[in-house]
């Protein structure tokens, strides 16, 4: 019987008990952040949207090496002895101009590892997370800064110079052939290491 | 209201309809208010946000949204549903709850049908919600839908005995089964409202009239009947589009309708609590409204408190307590009455 009272008063005091703490969450500010309207703060090594800034990228490949989604592309030709590329902002010294640097956004799965090798700190996480795209193909990025037809100079200039030393090198070789059939002495070098060597600065 | 309609119309069915109505302009309103206001309190209890873009200010406009899309939406019957009963089944509930208002007073100047048994109908019509309830269970030929109907039904009629003898007590004080009859002996300050009277024996009776109101509208802690978590919707489950609706109407309308009998019995209906100060016909149903809708906001309160209650806790809250309690509380006023 008296279990019974206890029970009793029991429920009611317990229901009260919990009504003044439902009352009083009623008066706690919400914890919902309003997606759109209020941005949530992100923490400091959050890892969203990449970008590259090419002034600074010496066109090593790592990134690509370390990509474990192969969703960067990078293509890079080798820069003439007169043309003066820069340094970055590390101090290093340019040589190869970057003609292609592309990520495909939509494959890359935020992992940050090409962050870690680049030894400029060119390319990295950036805060912007909204880029959703009505294509799939805008989510291809492009970050070359040099325009097509600069590009397309580049290339022809580098193959010409690729031209002419191949074109030097023979006549190196063609020199270095007929000194040796002139020679007198036995030579050191047997054939194979000749073609080696002018096969070595192309 | 009925004399000064009479007074300017000649025609009987035109007046009646009238009073018919009003009850109506404050219940469709009403509902859309509470259902967005019951969305936000459990809300912010949980401290969320609930609604907040649709229509700018706290997303006033959800329930309104929500009802058009119920509106446009299919009506779906089931293949092998009774379709009679099936179709029926939602109006009859409405038609229930909406019954109910006939005898509320609004206010000292509005009241339906002013009967000298107010609250015997009410009694009598509001159990109408059970037939319907076994109707759409039965109709859908769902399992969960029966289920929900069965355990609805064996509800309702148990609690309604608590909330009867509850209900009994204030009758026995005002000698009068008229609910007009019964605010008019509540006027005057608050402490003349019945809560207050003849102490403890009034009070536990209102105690026990609002947890057996909660379980007569399947409200929680006593929804087992549409217990989500179990049930999926219970009777509703195979109900879509406007006959849902009617539904989440008719259970809306029934939150008000137990809170206004509350307010009426036991709180003094249309009374203004401080004597003559803001009181009158207008006032009067600013009072009334009021009183019900702060019962309403403790139903959602407790909903959003309390976790539900087993079948057989139910039985034991309904017969080991309410009921004893219930007939303590007669048998005391009837013996204080005679003395």
């Amino acid at each position: 019987m008296r279990k019974y009272f206890r029970d009793i008063f029991q429920s009611i005091w317990t229901v009260l008990i919990g009504m003044k703490v439902t009352l009083g969450h009623l008066f706690v500010p919400a914890v919902t952040i309003q997606y759109p309207d209020v941005k949530p703060k992100l923490p400091e090594r959050a890892r969203n949207r990449l970008y590259v800034n090419m002034d600074d990228c010496i066109g090593c490949l790592q990134c690509k090496m370390a990509c474990p989604v192969d969703c960067i592309e990078i293509e890079t030709v080798k820069s003439l002895p007169t043309d003066n590329l820069g340094t970055t902002s590390t101090g290093q010294k340019k040589k190869l101009w970057v003609t292609e640097f592309d990520i495909d956004i939509a494959k890359c799965c935020y992992c940050g590892l090409c962050v870690f090798p680049c030894p400029t700190e060119c390319i990295k996480m950036t805060e912007v997370y909204e880029f959703s795209e009505f294509d799939r193909k805008s989510l291809m990025y492009n970050f070359v800064t040099l325009t097509q037809s600069e590009i397309g100079k580049i290339k022809l200039k580098a193959a010409e110079f690729e031209k002419e030393q191949a074109a030097k090198k023979a006549a190196a070789t063609q020199v270095a052939a007929a000194s040796k059939a002139s020679g007198t002495s036995a030579s050191s070098s047997s054939p194979e290491s000749t073609v080696k060597k002018s096969q070595k600065p192309s | 209201m009925e004399q000064f309609l009479r007074n300017i119309f000649d025609n009987d069915f035109f007046i009646y309809t009238v009073m018919a109505v009003v009850p109506l302009v404050w219940i469709l309103p009403y509902a859309l208010f509470v259902i967005w206001l019951e969305r936000k309190v459990s809300a912010h209890m949980q401290d969320r946000l609930g609604p907040m873009r649709t229509g700018g200010w706290h997303g006033w406009l959800q329930t309104i949204a929500d009802m058009m899309k119920l509106l446009q939406k299919e009506d779906i019957i089931p293949a092998a549903a009774d379709n009679k009963l099936y179709n029926l089944a939602p109006y009859i509930m409405f038609a229930g709850s909406y019954a109910v208002f006939a005898a509320i007073p609004f206010s000292s100047a509005y009241i339906g049908s002013d009967m000298n048994i107010g609250v015997f109908y009410i009694i009598a019509v509001s159990s109408l919600a059970v037939v319907a309830i076994l109707m759409a269970g039965w109709a859908s030929n769902n399992k969960w839908s029966l289920f929900g109907a069965m355990r609805s039904a064996a509800q309702v009629v148990r609690y309604e005995i608590p909330t009867v003898l509850a209900i009994l007590v204030v009758i026995m004080i005002a000698g009068s089964l008229s609910l007009q009859e019964i605010n008019h002996q509540q006027t005057g300050w608050f402490w003349n409202w019945y809560i207050f009277k003849k102490f403890p024996f009034v009070f536990i009776a209102f105690i026990i009239y609002f947890v057996a109101s909660l379980a007569e509208v399947n409200r929680t802690p006593f929804d087992i009947p549409e217990a989500e978590s179990e049930l999926v919707a219970g009777y509703i489950t195979e109900y879509s589009g406007m006959k849902f609706a009617m539904f989440m109407l008719a259970e809306f309308v029934n939150m008000f309708a137990v809170s206004a009998i509350a307010a009426t019995l036991f709180l003094g209906g249309w009374n203004s609590p401080f004597g003559d100060f803001l009181s009158g016909p207008f006032w009067g149903a600013f009072w009334f409204l009021s009183k019900g809708m702060f019962f309403v906001f403790i139903q959602m309160w407790l909903r959003w408190t309390l976790p539900r209650l087993r079948v057989d806790q139910l039985m034991y809250v309904s017969w080991k307590v309410l009921t004893p309690w219930a007939f303590v509380c007669v048998i005391g006023i009837g013996l204080w009455m005679m003395l």
